[in-house]
Parts: C-alpha cells; sequence; structure tokens
C-alpha cells in the first residue's frame, strides 16, 4: 500500500515538474516549494544524523570513557555559529581558517602528486604513433594559447589557434556527453512512469 | 510563435524516447575499451578478493549509476568476489543498500561474510587518505552501528593493501580524489564510473594510468550489463537515447540551415 502510494506520488511530482515545460503554473510551483522545503529539511537531518550524532555526541563518551579530544572540534564547530551574532562573528574565522587550512594542505599534495606530475608523464610520450602525436601537439597549443607574455602573431598566433580549435574540440566532447547524461535522465523518468506507474511495459 | 516552437521540440523529444520503448526495439551494443579494461581488471581478481565500491552519487543520478551498479554486483559476485560498500554521498548509502539487497536475494549472499556496507562518512579526500592507513579509522562499525571487527569479511582487511579494487560510482568531484590519491599514494588499483556530464573529466586519469578502466555514464553501464551477460534497464534504454540524440543533430542541422538563410537574407 505505502509503495503504491509512494509511487503515485512521485509520478505526480514528475508530471508536475513536467508541466513547467508546457508554461509556469500552480502545480509546477508547488511541487517546486515542496522540494526546496524538503531539502532544507533534509539538509537539517543529514547534518544531524550522519554527522553530529554519530561522530560527535555518540562517541563522547563511550564505555564510560570520556573521549576529551572531541571538545576541540565542538569547540570549533560551536565558533561557527558566532556568524549569527554580530558583535562575535569573528570567531567564526578561527574555525574557517583550520578548515581551509586543511583543505589547502590536502589540496596540494593532491594537486601535485595525483594530478600535475602524472599527467606530465603521461604527456611525455614517443612519438610513435597518431595519438601520440596529437596529445603533445594539443597539449602544446593548448599551453601557447594560455601563454600571455608574447604577442600572438606570427607563428605563434597559428599555434594558439591550433590550441583554441583543440579546446573547442574539448568544450565538444562535454557538451556532447552533458546531452547524453540529460537525455538519460529523461529515459529514467519516462521508464519509471512507464514501467513503476503505468505497468506498460516490465 | 517561438513559444510553442520550443513546446514541440519538447515533445517531439518525449516521443522519441516514449515510442522505442513501446515498441520494445532492441539493438546491440558495441563495448568500448575502456569498460572492457574496467571489466578485465575486475575479471583478473581471484576468487574471495575483497573490493571496495564507493557509491557517491544521490537518487538524481539513479537513472546513470544504479544499473552501472548492479551490473558490477553481479560481476563480482559471478567472480565470487566479497563486497564492501561504503559512500562519500549520505544517500549513497540507502540507494548501494537497495541494490546489495536485491542481488543478495537473487544469489543468497550473506550479510557479514560475502558483503558489508560500511555506510558514510564526511571528510572527502580525508578519508579516502586515512583509509590508506587503517579503515578502522574512519569506519569502525558499519552503517547499522556494528563493530567492523564483528563482521568476518572484515577481520582481515584493514587497508587498500587488503582490497583487490576500488570501484567509485561518481556524480561529483569524489572521481578525482580516488585517482588523485589511490594510484599514485597507495598504488592501489581503481575502476571509476560516472554519469556522462562527468565521465570528460575523468578521461585524463585512464590514460595516465591512475584508473584502470572507466564506465560512462547510461551507454558505459549498458555495456557493461552485456558483458555480465545481463541486459537490463541500461539496454533497454539505449535506443531512446540513440533516437533522441538523432533527433537533437537534424535540430542542429535545421537551426543552422535558418540561421545562414536568415544571414543571407539580411
Amino acid at each position: 500500500m505505502m509503495e503504491t502510494l509512494g509511487v503515485w506520488l512521485a509520478a505526480g511530482f514528475t508530471l508536475c515538474i513536467f508541466s513547467f515545460l508546457y508554461k509556469d503554473n500552480p502545480f509546477y510551483k508547488l511541487a517546486e516549494h515542496i522540494y526546496v522545503g524538503a531539502s532544507a529539511a533534509y539538509m537539517v537531518i543529514f547534518v544531524w544524523s550522519f554527522d553530529v550524532k554519530p561522530m560527535l555526541i555518540d562517541r563522547f563518551i563511550v564505555n564510560g570513557k570520556v573521549n576529551w579530544s572531541l571538545l576541540f572540534p565542538a569547540f570549533f564547530s560551536a565558533l561557527m555559529l558566532c556568524r549569527f551574532i554580530p558583535r562575535i562573528a569573528w570567531l567564526s574565522r578561527w574555525a574557517i581558517a583550520f578548515t581551509v587550512g586543511i583543505g589547502a594542505g590536502i589540496g596540494f599534495t593532491m594537486g601535485l602528486h595525483g594530478y600535475i606530475l602524472p599527467q606530465l608523464k603521461a604527456t611525455m610520450v614517443p612519438l610513435v604513433n597518431v595519438n601520440n602525436i596529437i596529445i603533445v601537439i594539443g597539449v602544446l597549443s593548448v599551453l601557447m594559447y594560455f601563454y600571455f607574455s608574447i604577442e600572438h602573431k606570427g607563428p605563434v598566433k597559428y599555434v594558439s589557434r591550433l590550441g583554441r580549435i583543440f579546446i573547442m574540440i574539448a568544450f565538444g566532447a562535454s557538451f556532447g556527453y552533458t546531452v547524453m547524461a540529460r537525455i538519460s535522465l529523461l529515459i529514467g523518468r519516462i521508464h519509471f512512469l512507464l514501467s513503476d506507474w503505468l505497468r506498460i511495459i516490465k | 510563435m517561438r513559444g510553442l516552437e520550443r513546446r514541440i521540440i519538447y515533445l517531439l523529444i518525449a516521443l522519441s524516447v516514449i515510442i522505442p520503448f513501446l515498441f520494445k526495439i532492441k539493438t546491440k551494443v558495441e563495448i568500448s575499451p575502456p569498460v572492457m579494461s574496467a571489466y578485465n581488471t575486475i575479471e583478473s581478481l581471484k576468487e574471495g578478493t575483497p573490493v571496495l565500491i564507493s557509491i557517491d552519487y544521490d537518487p538524481a543520478s539513479m537513472p546513470e549509476l544504479q544499473p552501472m551498479l548492479l551490473a558490477i554486483l553481479r560481476h563480482c559476485v559471478k567472480k565470487k568476489l566479497k563486497i564492501i560498500l561504503m559512500a562519500h554521498w549520505p544517500l549513497g548509502v540507502p540507494l548501494g543498500q537497495e541494490a546489495i539487497e536485491k542481488i543478495a536475494k537473487e544469489y543468497g549472499l550473506k550479510y557479514g561474510e560475502d558483503y558489508v556496507n560500511l555506510g558514510y562518512r564526511p571528510g572527502g579526500a580525508g578519508v579516502i587518505i586515512s583509509m590508506g592507513r587503517e579503515i578502522r579509522d574512519i569506519f569502525d562499525c558499519d552503517f547499522k552501528g556494528t563493530p567492523v571487527d564483528s563482521l568476518p569479511l572484515m577481520r582481515n582487511v584493514h587497508n587498500y593493501d587488503d582490497i583487490g579494487v576500488v570501484i567509485g560510482l561518481e556524480a561529483g568531484s569524489v572521481g578525482d580524489w580516488w585517482a588523485q590519491n589511490l594510484g599514485p599514494r597507495f598504488g592501489a588499483k581503481l575502476i571509476l564510473g560516472s554519469t556522462a556530464v562527468v565521465t570528460p573529466d575523468l578521461y585524463p586519469y585512464l590514460a595516465s594510468g591512475q584508473c584502470q578502466g572507466l564506465i560512462g555514464g547510461l551507454r558505459g553501464a549498458a555495456e557493461y550489463e552485456n558483458l555480465v551477460g545481463h541486459p537490463s534497464v541500461a539496454t533497454i534504454g539505449m535506443i531512446p537515447q540513440s533516437a533522441a540524440h538523432a533527433l537533437i543533430i537534424i535540430f542542429i542541422i535545421i537551426g543552422n540551415i535558418i540561421y545562414i538563410l536568415q544571414r543571407r537574407r539580411k
């Protein structure tokens, strides 16, 4: 019974959202507002159920043993809430600085060790086949396109133009994949309507 | 008039998706090298090897990634691999559980021995790095709160050295974190499956060997379903996908012809 109700609700909301394709209407607005409200409520539950309670509160006292180190994140979390009080809002910057510091530290090593160096290595390939030649020419010409210390004229102009063509091809491929993704979502919804709701197809 | 034209385009796109569904037109799916490589990586694992599957998506990406997850799970079960689920997205936990329960029912798998679901932990890249030292530092219990050490499957699994391959199913940037840390830092194997929007960003990792296979979008899911010998939702979606793509190409051509004609008239 509950499953059937869920399917009918999902189908109803899907049709309400699709109705916007014809024109803006109260059914679309209703579905939109419910979605926004449910998302906000979900975020509150999410932060409490997945972060604060299991990671902080439940672990503070385990088997009678107090985990004092958890006072540190609790203190910084409380500082974040100072943003709502203008007079002491500056205190929240300590917590933000801590987060930014960790993010920058992880991001730096990840970016250098996990992205730049392996990608540089993957670009330094022997020019023995067409693919490798395209990779090397593509990388060099795109780098030249973004090199602004010299004026783009003469041979440099042609190399940077070639770089622009490579960038356009990359954008085209990316856009093609995006179209495929959006159509896949439509397919998913229509498959749901035809199978789970209307039961026309299995 | 312009508004009406827009609606006609929407209607035609909808029909191009609905009609192939109704007529149940079937198609042959060619296997691309990145998907084949992903399949071969799992195929090369010995029976009983644990694999870690990270469910990094939510219901918005289900149409593309859930069929992919089901196909991968089927492959793992057929190879008698041990499955460890985890999530960087909180809503990935119930989606992963739903899929594994379906497969467990089909193949008679037992929780704790054949598969476990560790659940979600916040922290992103920090979680990935810490798990390389000791999984228990991050996941000391599963998603139900059961201590990890009481689960037989997890007894000898401590870090990536004890895992055959990590499979990340991605709808966002977590795939980058996996690729940038797993191979370069820990020398572990990685397969990425992603929504089509994310796929172009992950191709460089395939070229550099930071991931061993890449399954992109609904098309990639359909390829994997066929490799596993269980064509399902993704394969059914291939004809509507092709029909919609063909229609969009026709629209682009017509749009350009009209644009050129209008420019000539001016």
